[in-house]
């Protein structure tokens, strides 16, 4: 598996004395309360494996307490694992001796933080230069470079102030700046926008999604944000007590949620605004025209309607120029409908209209 | 008895039987000591005896030592090298800045100024040295200068690198904190008998002194500023790949840096405290004129030096707690400005000559001595009467009745005082510091000097709390009081001793009052910042259910404030211990003057360092009983003093 940027199998990370005995003991099947009761540990990771492709933004769900900031500490060794194992780029990191793993964290991987972490002795310029200053790198090269990093993330002018000088929003790019600085394989990002504001919060997503597509870094994004999740992630890990629930695409989170829990979190969202046609479409009826516009399979619900406006006659849904089925405007109404009416009544009917679809 | 404390802290329901015991206990232990007093009254009463056979241990001991001095190797290769080196230290301060002559010091300490917080602290430093010419003190300030100097960079030197073990590692703070507790609560003078035997009199032994008494909060407050850098930074530094060195020297000390600032404060004041204590051990400076002047009750001629220390006080304290303070400023323009005012004063030098002119310097010691005497002949009704009515009123009696109560039963009540409030484990301690002091052969001594502090302590923590109450409930009075109290920090505690004597004379009540003028402040803080931490919701609710102002005191926020009201009285009574021991030198007596008469005092050197150990239990009893159940919770505050 030498092509995943990020490998993780079998990861524990459970915290209190003797925690390493735990692991394959019976005691790892106990839930977290019952656990800290027989044992006084505390199991904040509990066999977690997941992998993320090169270039790909993979996020991390989940409410606080679930574990999540403790998993992508652990990639690092930032909190040492109690058990499995993390590859990164093909690279075992828990054999990693201290000097590899500091090359590791120097060059390869670099994170973002909720509270951003700034040194607030240092100038924006200084805070950004860090990451080289440490690895050794000459101060007029570091300048350069992190003042073409500050541009980049649309800090021109402000090289000069101190970290207390500046918004939230502007620190938290700060942040991202120092973690680009370095020019690292994978970004971690933990929870960074939790502390901002709304609107400073969309504005930071956006960024984070140009950042993406111009740079094209993988990306590990912890949220407790499922709205941010959906718009970042390519792919999502739902955890939950420091398992995950389920790894999949916005789309199969929302329309095919693994069990209660995942179902009860993606509840609000607008499916019209997630679901692609694919999970809407049937078979056509003897007597339908086929001659509507035709739309590929992956297309967003919400996205369809205009199509579904300018003509009367059902969509016809393509996968790789095969017809899958179509879609009239009545399909189209319900789905949106469902989106909005929330709760349990509309999942059964999503799931019984893609069951209809299998 | 026995029962009483654990069915107190256990929260499981009793009998309402055990309940009235328990509520009556108290009574009961207070009655069966009242009534063991008057069946055992001058039984086991212990007099003083000043040859006892101790003392004349300790004086052989000591005798010893002075023969083998230059022969054991301990000394030969240890001590005395020490003693050389810190003595070589002093000569190096004493030697740069005698050579600066004073338009050159007075330029440094403009420049220092001018880099730590702009021309008003550097305006503030002129004035300040150049006030030590004016007031004739020019070469008495240079020596205690270089010794408080010598003192304070040795205690640098030392603590800050333990303070850094010390906020890394738990387990180094485990073994440094209760050290430095007992460093804390032991009175001054303890120290001296022994520092002289291993390391003679003078500077050497008074820089040592000096900085044994400062060091304590350079530890502390750089392991504190070093434990509260924020997580989160260390963190990014070390996913960035950071070493720990470099996390160290690039994140962790550049971010305690300002708080390690005020620790380097806080240990130049407590230097400066020592200077008038270390004169008795040689040391030069301005505290041996102080000294010569307050045995011989001359106000005029002690307060000038006094005020000269002050002075040294203000200025070291203006510019250490600037540069605590950071804000950004031209790096150009402050070394600039730094450069310039040093030059100056030095290209003055030779034009000004290095002694200050006789002519700027004025004579305040006359017309001090009038006012003074103005006072004694005038307020002496008033003073008289006050004096007269806390010693026959007060002090006798008490004295009388610690004096001729038999010894055991002083321990057993204390035991049974401390446990009360305490807990069995600080009872016992503070009852085994009453036993051991019984065996150091000074019970009476240390009955006359425990009278004196039970009495200032009494006086001072009912006027801090009502000060710090007032504090709390008023704004206005608040806003009063914080500058006072500020300035009443700031000052070296003995400077507390010249206005009681200027007003009261010599003796015990003088002491008395300087704890009072030390402590309350103090305790006054500590008294209105606990009753201010009181939540504001809480105060909220129990106003909307109707209380009166009365009934919130009382009832929320007294009770609430509970620890910050222990750590005030703690804080109170341990400094009221430090003060009255310095009384000593104005006549206060008891085991002070047992440690000042065992320092110069050949053959009253035993019966010193037996008062100064005394000292230090009884400062360890004091605290332990007025340590609270929960133990010493803020060691910030703990230094505040």
């Amino acid at each position: 598996m030498g092509t995943a940027a990020i490998e993780v199998r079998g990861l524990w990370k459970i915290f209190g004395p003797k925690a390493d005995r735990i692991i394959g003991s019976p005691d790892a099947e106990l839930d977290s309360a019952a656990l800290r009761a027989k044992t006084g540990c505390t199991a904040a990771v509990r066999d977690v494996s997941f992998e993320v492709r090169p270039g790909e933004v993979f996020v991390v769900m989940g409410l606080s307490g679930s574990g999540k900031s403790t998993l992508v500490r652990c990639l690092t060794r930032l909190i040492e694992p109690t058990g499995g194992d993390v590859a990164i780029g093909g690279e075992d990191v828990r054999g990693m001796s201290a000097a590899q793993l500091r090359e590791l964290r120097r060059h390869r991987v670099s994170m973002v933080f909720q509270h951003f972490g700034l040194l607030p002795h240092r100038r924006v310029l200084d805070n950004v230069a860090y990451g080289l200053e440490i690895q050794g790198v000459a101060k007029a090269a570091r300048h350069e470079k992190a003042r073409a990093i500050l541009s980049l993330v649309g800090l021109e002018g402000h090289e000069d102030s101190y970290p207390d000088q500046l918004s939230g929003g502007m620190q938290q790019r700060v942040g991202l700046a120092r973690a680009l600085a370095v020019d690292p394989e994978v970004l971690l990002f933990d929870e960074p926008f939790s502390a901002l504001d709304p609107l400073i919060r969309r504005d930071m997503q956006a960024e984070v999604v140009r950042l993406h597509r111009e740079v094209g870094k993988t990306m590990v994004f912890i949220t407790h944000d499922l709205s941010e999740a959906l718009k970042l992630g390519e792919r999502i890990a739902i955890m939950r007590n420091g398992s995950i629930v389920q790894v999949g695409t916005p789309e199969e989170l929302v329309g095919a949620p693994a069990d209660d829990y995942v179902a009860d979190f993606v509840r609000d969202v607008p499916k019209s605004h997630v679901l692609s046609l694919r999970w809407i479409s049937r078979q056509p009826d003897a007597d339908e025209p086929l001659d509507g516009p035709e739309l590929p399979a992956d297309t967003v619900i919400h996205d369809a309607i205009p199509a579904a406006m300018a003509s009367a006659r059902p969509i016809r849904v393509v996968a790789d120029g095969e017809l899958v089925g179509v879609v009239d405007r009545v399909d189209l109404l319900g789905a949106v409908r469902l989106g909005e009416a929330g709760g349990d009544a509309e999942h059964a009917a999503l799931a019984g209209s893609t069951a209809e679809e299998a | 008895m026995v029962a009483a404390p654990a069915d107190m802290a256990s929260p499981v329901p009793v009998t309402a039987r055990a309940q009235r015991l328990v509520r009556w206990l108290p009574a009961a232990v207070a009655v069966l000591v009242v009534v063991l007093y008057v069946v055992f009254k001058n039984t086991a009463v212990l007099p003083h005896d000043d040859d006892a056979s101790l003392f004349r241990g300790l004086n052989d001991a000591r005798d010893w030592v002075d023969e083998n001095r230059n022969t054991s190797p301990f000394f030969l290769y240890f001590i005395n090298y020490l003693r050389l080196g810190v003595a070589e230290l002093f000569t190096l301060f004493q030697t740069a800045l005698t050579g600066l002559g004073w338009p050159g010091l007075v330029g440094v300490a403009a420049g220092l100024g001018w880099l730590a917080g702009g021309w008003r602290i550097a305006v503030v430093s002129v004035a300040g040295f150049a006030g030590l010419g004016v007031l004739g003190l020019w070469d008495a300030s240079v020596d205690t200068l270089a010794l408080t100097l010598s003192a304070v960079l040795l205690s640098l030197i030392i603590g800050i690198p333990i303070g850094v073990l010390a906020g890394r590692s738990p387990s180094v703070r485990r073994v440094v904190s209760p050290v430095l507790d007992v460093m804390q609560i032991m009175p001054t003078f303890s120290y001296l008998s022994p520092i002289v035997l291993l390391f003679l009199i003078g500077p050497a032994s008074a820089t040592i002194a000096t900085m044994i008494y400062a060091i304590p909060p350079a530890i502390r407050i750089t392991a504190l500023a070093i434990e509260r850098v924020s997580p989160t930074v260390v963190e990014a530094s070390e996913s960035l790949g950071a070493t720990r060195w470099q996390t160290m020297r690039k994140v962790r000390l550049p971010m305690a840096l300002n708080t390690i600032a005020l620790g380097v404060n806080q240990t130049i004041a407590a230097a400066l405290s020592m200077v008038p204590l270390v004169a008795l051990i040689a040391a030069p400076g301005l505290g041996v004129d102080l000294i010569r002047a307050l045995a011989r009750v001359n106000v005029g001629a002690a307060l000038v030096p006094g005020i000269g220390i002050v002075l040294i006080a203000i200025v070291l304290d203006r510019i250490t707690r600037s540069a605590a303070v950071s804000r950004a400023r031209s790096r150009i323009v402050s070394w600039t400005g730094f450069a310039v005012l040093v030059v100056a004063g030095v290209a003055l030098t030779p034009v000004l000559a290095p002694e200050f002119p006789e002519q700027w310097q004025i004579q305040i010691v006359r017309p001090i001595n009038d006012v003074v005497s103005w006072i004694e002949g005038h307020w002496y009704g008033f003073t008289g009467f006050l004096n007269d009515t806390v010693a026959y009123g007060l002090l006798n009696p008490l004295q009388d009745l610690l004096t001729s109560a038999p010894w055991w039963l002083i321990t057993l009540a204390v035991l049974a005082f401390a446990w009360r409030i305490s807990g069995l484990r600080a009872g016992l301690i503070a009852a085994g510091c009453l036993v051991l002091i019984a065996a150091l052969s000074l019970w009476e001594h240390s009955m006359e000097t425990l009278t004196i502090v039970v009495v200032a302590a009494v006086i001072t923590i009912l006027a801090g709390a009502a000060l710090g109450i007032g504090a709390a409930r008023s704004r206005w009075f608040a806003a009063v009081l914080r500058p006072v109290l500020d300035a009443a920090q700031t000052m070296p505690s003995f400077s507390y001793l010249l206005p009681a004597v200027a007003l009261f004379g010599n003796g015990r009540f003088t002491a008395i009052i300087a704890s009072l003028i030390y402590a309350v402040p103090v305790v006054a803080r500590l008294v209105e910042d606990g009753l201010r931490a009181v939540p504001g919701t809480v105060l909220e609710a129990a106003r909307s259910a109707g209380s009166t102002d009365r009934q919130l005191l009382w009832k929320v926020q007294l009770p609430m404030a509970r620890s910050s009201l222990l750590l005030a009285a703690n804080q109170g009574i341990v400094m009221t211990l430090a003060m009255v021991v310095i009384g000593a030198l104005v006549g206060a007596g008891a085991l002070g003057y047992d440690v000042v008469a065992g320092i110069s005092q050949q053959e009253d050197y035993g019966k010193g360092l037996a008062a100064g150990v005394a000292l230090v239990l009884l400062g360890i009893m004091l605290d332990r009983i007025t340590q609270g159940a929960s133990g010493r919770l803020n060691p910030e505050k703990k230094r505040i003093a």
